[in-house]
C-alpha cells in the first residue's frame, strides 16, 4: 500500500520540534491565510463539511461540537486539548507533542479561532515530560513569532495558550473530568447535560479536542476538504446517522508484535494489514489469539476477526466498544485471557474515580472474582456474574455519570464471549472440585498472599 | 504563625503566585501549587496543604480534598531521591512489566509505595505511562528507560545507588 505521511511527515528531520523546521515545511501558511481570509463561521462550517471525527476515542464530529457553542453570549470561551493520553496501549499523541509539537500549536491557534477562543489549557499528564519541554518551548516561539497573543498577525484575534499538568488519574481523559482538574478539584466527570459546549471549564461555554484531531484540522485547512474525504471509509448506506469514517490516522501497535511503534495511514486499514505489513508480524514466529483494537476500552478482537476494518464503525460490527484511539494491542497464541483480563480489571478498578456506584463497586468485585479464579478457586458461575457486571455497568445501560465504566465492561463482555471456552478450561482444570459450586464461596482477600 | 514555622519560602510562594494570572479562579492554580510544593520539597505535607490554602484563599480541606484524588502527590514522608515507576499495564505487563516489577521489589527489599532504607528509591507500580512501543518500560523521576530487561534494570539500580542524586 502506498500512503504519503501527512501527520508524520516532519517527524524524521533533525530538530523537527523547532518552528524553523516547521515553517520550512510550510508550518504556519494556514494559520496566515486564515486569518486574512476566513471568518471563524467559515471555519467551523470547513470542519463540518470535512467529516472530521475526534481522535481521542468516542468519534464525535468535531464541526458539530463547535457548532454547539452559543452564538453572542458575551464573555470568554474556553478551548481545551486533551493531551492526557491514558488509554493503556495508546501512546501516538505523545510521539505527536514530542517530535513535532508547532503542528499540534497550528492546530490549537485555528480551532481556538474558530470556536472564538481567548484561552486554551493544553491539559498534558504528567509523565509526559520530554512532551511538557517541546510543548513549553513551541509555545515560546510561537508569542516570539507573533503566533499566540494580543493581535495574531495584526488581526482581532487574540489567544493565550498555557500547559495544564495533570497528577496520574485516568479519568481526567474524559472531558467533564477533565474540566474538574483544570478547575482544581477531584476529576469527578460532570453529569449532562449541560455539554461542555454550553457550561464547561469556570461554567464558561468549552470545548475540548484532543491532539490528533487539532492536527487534522491544521491539515484540512492547508490541503482542503475534497483531499482529507478522499481517503478513509464512506457512510453506510443503510445508515443515515453514520458520518462516515474519513481522513488520515495515527495507528499505533504493541504487545506480542514484531515491530512495535506508530505508523499513519488511511482510517479503514485492517487489524491483519496493520499486524503483518506494518507490525511485521507476531513475534516470535508465533500466531495472534486477540488483539485489542483501539486501546484497552474497546475490548478484544480475535483473530478471526482481523480483516476488520480500523474505522469508526466496523470495530463495533465485532462486538468491540468502537475504534478508539486505533492503537493496537496483540497477544500471541501462548497469552491467557484471564491474565488480560484480570490486568484489564485491576486498572479500571484502580482509575475508577469512586463517584458512581456500579462502576466502583463492579470494577472492584470483578479484580476479586478474578483473582479468586487465577487462584483456583473459580466456579463456572462466576463467568455470569463477570458478564452480569460488564452488562450493566456504564453509560450505554444507563447506570454511570461517564463512559469509564463502559471500557471496564467491554474487555470482560469480548474475554468472556468470545473465549468462554479457555476461561471455563482454566477453572474446570484449576478446581476439579469445586468448579460446579454454585453457593457463595469466600472472598479472595481471606485466602492469603499467593 | 511566625514566619520561621512557614514551610513554603518566599521563592515557592512568588512561584505559586506566578501560575495565578493564567486561571478566571484561584481554585484552579491547585495542581500547579502542589506539583511546585511536590517539586521543592518531595511531597505535600499537611503544613504546606494549609499554607497552598491560604495562599489560594481555600479551605485547607478543599485542597487536601484535591489532593487525596491523585496518586502522585505522598504526604506522610518525601518520597526517595529517585521515584522509580514500573508499569504493569496491559502492553508493558504482557512483555515482562509484571515480573519486572516483581525483581525490583525483591532486589531492593520494598514493595510498590515504599523508599528504600538509604532514602535513595521510592518503588511505584505505574498505570500506562504512554510508552507502549518502548514496552516494558520504566520512568525514573523524569527519564524514560526503555525496553527494559532484568539485566538492565539491574545496571539502572547500581547507577541509581552509586550515583550522588539528581
Amino acid at each position: 500500500m502506498h500512503y504519503e505521511p501527512v501527520l508524520l511527515a516532519n517527524i524524521h528531520k533533525q530538530q523537527s520540534h523547532t518552528r524553523a523546521i516547521y515553517e520550512a515545511g510550510g508550518g504556519y501558511r494556514g494559520l496566515r491565510r486564515v486569518l486574512k481570509e476566513m471568518s471563524p463561521k467559515d471555519m467551523v462550517g470547513l470542519i463540518k463539511a470535512s467529516g472530521l471525527r475526534g481522535r481521542g476515542g468516542a468519534g464525535f464530529p468535531t464541526g458539530l461540537k463547535w457548532s454547539f457553542l452559543p452564538e453572542n453570549l458575551p464573555g470568554p470561551v474556553y478551548f481545551c486539548v486533551n493531551a492526557d493520553e491514558s488509554e493503556p496501549g495508546t501512546f501516538v499523541n505523545r510521539v505527536q507533542m514530542e517530535l513535532d509539537p508547532h503542528q499540534v500549536l497550528e492546530g490549537i491557534i485555528l480551532s481556538c479561532y474558530a470556536t472564538r477562543a481567548s484561552t486554551a489549557y493544553v491539559y498534558l499528564r504528567y509523565e509526559y515530560y520530554l512532551c511538557r519541554e517541546r510543548m513549553q518551548a513551541a509555545i515560546d516561539e510561537c508569542y516570539a513569532a507573533g503566533y499566540l497573543g494580543k493581535n495574531i498577525l495584526g488581526s482581532e484575534f487574540s489567544l493565550d495558550v498555557f500547559i495544564h499538568r495533570g497528577a496520574g488519574a485516568y479519568v481526567c481523559g474524559e472531558e467533564t473530568g477533565l474540566i474538574e482538574s483544570l478547575e482544581g478539584r477531584r476529576a469527578w466527570p460532570r453529569i449532562k447535560p449541560p455539554f461542555p459546549a454550553v457550561e464547561g471549564l469556570f461554567r464558561r461555554p468549552t470545548v475540548v479536542n484532543n491532539v490528533e484531531t487539532l492536527a487534522c484540522v491544521k491539515h484540512i485547512i492547508d490541503r482542503g476538504v475534497p483531499w482529507f474525504r478522499s481517503m478513509g471509509t464512506p457512510p453506510e448506506p443503510n445508515n443515515p446517522r453514520d458520518p462516515g469514517s474519513f481522513g488520515p490516522k495515527l495507528y499505533g501497535l504493541s504487545g506480542h508484535v514484531n515491530h512495535p511503534g506508530f505508523y499513519e495511514g488511511p482510517l479503514g486499514i485492517s487489524v491483519r494489514q496493520l499486524v503483518e505489513e506494518f507490525g511485521g508480524g507476531v513475534w516470535k514466529g508465533r500466531r495472534a489469539k486477540a488483539v485489542v483494537p483501539g486501546g484497552l476500552s474497546t475490548g478484544l478482537m480475535s483473530e478471526s476477526e482481523f480483516d476488520t476494518p480500523l474505522d469508526f464503525s466496523a470495530p463495533m460490527r465485532v462486538g468491540c466498544l468502537g475504534l478508539g484511539t486505533a492503537c493496537v494491542v496483540v497477544f500471541d497464541e501462548t497469552y491467557p485471557m484471564l491474565d488480560f483480563l484480570y490486568n484489564s480489571c485491576r486498572f479500571f478498578a484502580h482509575e475508577s474515580c469512586g463517584q458512581c456506584t456500579p462502576c466502583r463497586e463492579g470494577t472492584h468485585w470483578a479484580v476479586q472474582m478474578l483473582e479468586r479464579i487465577k487462584r483456583g478457586r473459580g466456579r463456572l458461575v462466576d463467568l455470569d456474574l463477570l458478564l452480569e457486571i460488564g452488562d450493566s455497568i456504564g453509560i450505554i445501560p444507563g447506570s454511570t455519570i461517564c463512559g469509564l465504566a463502559d471500557g471496564a465492561a467491554w474487555p470482560i463482555k469480548n474475554a468472556i464471549r468470545k473465549f468462554r471456552g479457555e476461561f471455563e478450561e482454566h477453572i474446570r482444570r484449576t478446581n476439579p472440585q469445586g468448579y460446579m459450586q454454585t453457593e457463595p464461596v469466600e472472598a479472595v482477600a481471606s485466602l492469603g498472599a499467593v | 504563625m511566625s514566619l520561621t514555622e512557614r514551610l513554603l519560602n518566599d521563592d515557592l510562594r512568588r512561584q505559586i503566585a506566578g501560575q495565578l494570572p493564567r486561571y478566571p479562579t484561584k481554585q484552579a492554580a491547585t495542581l500547579p501549587a502542589l506539583h511546585l510544593v511536590n517539586e521543592r520539597l518531595g511531597y505535600v505535607p499537611p503544613q504546606a496543604v494549609i499554607e497552598i490554602a491560604e495562599l489560594l484563599e481555600l479551605s485547607p480541606a478543599q485542597v487536601q480534598d484535591t489532593l487525596s484524588f491523585y496518586g502522585f502527590f505522598k504526604q506522610d514522608k518525601p518520597a526517595g531521591q529517585y521515584r522509580v515507576w514500573v508499569c504493569r499495564s496491559i502492553s508493558c505487563a504482557v512483555r515482562g512489566g509484571e515480573e519486572l516489577l516483581q525483581h525490583l521489589c525483591e532486589k531492593l527489599g520494598v514493595r510498590p509505595g515504599e523508599t528504600t532504607a538509604d532514602g535513595r528509591i521510592t518503588l511505584e507500580f505505574a498505570e500506562c505511562l504512554g510508552l507502549c512501543d518502548f514496552a516494558p518500560a520504566i520512568l525514573v523521576n523524569d527519564t524514560v528507560h526503555r525496553n527494559m530487561t532484568k539485566e538492565k534494570v539491574d545496571v539502572l539500580v547500581n547507577t541509581l545507588t552509586d550515583n550522588p542524586g539528581p
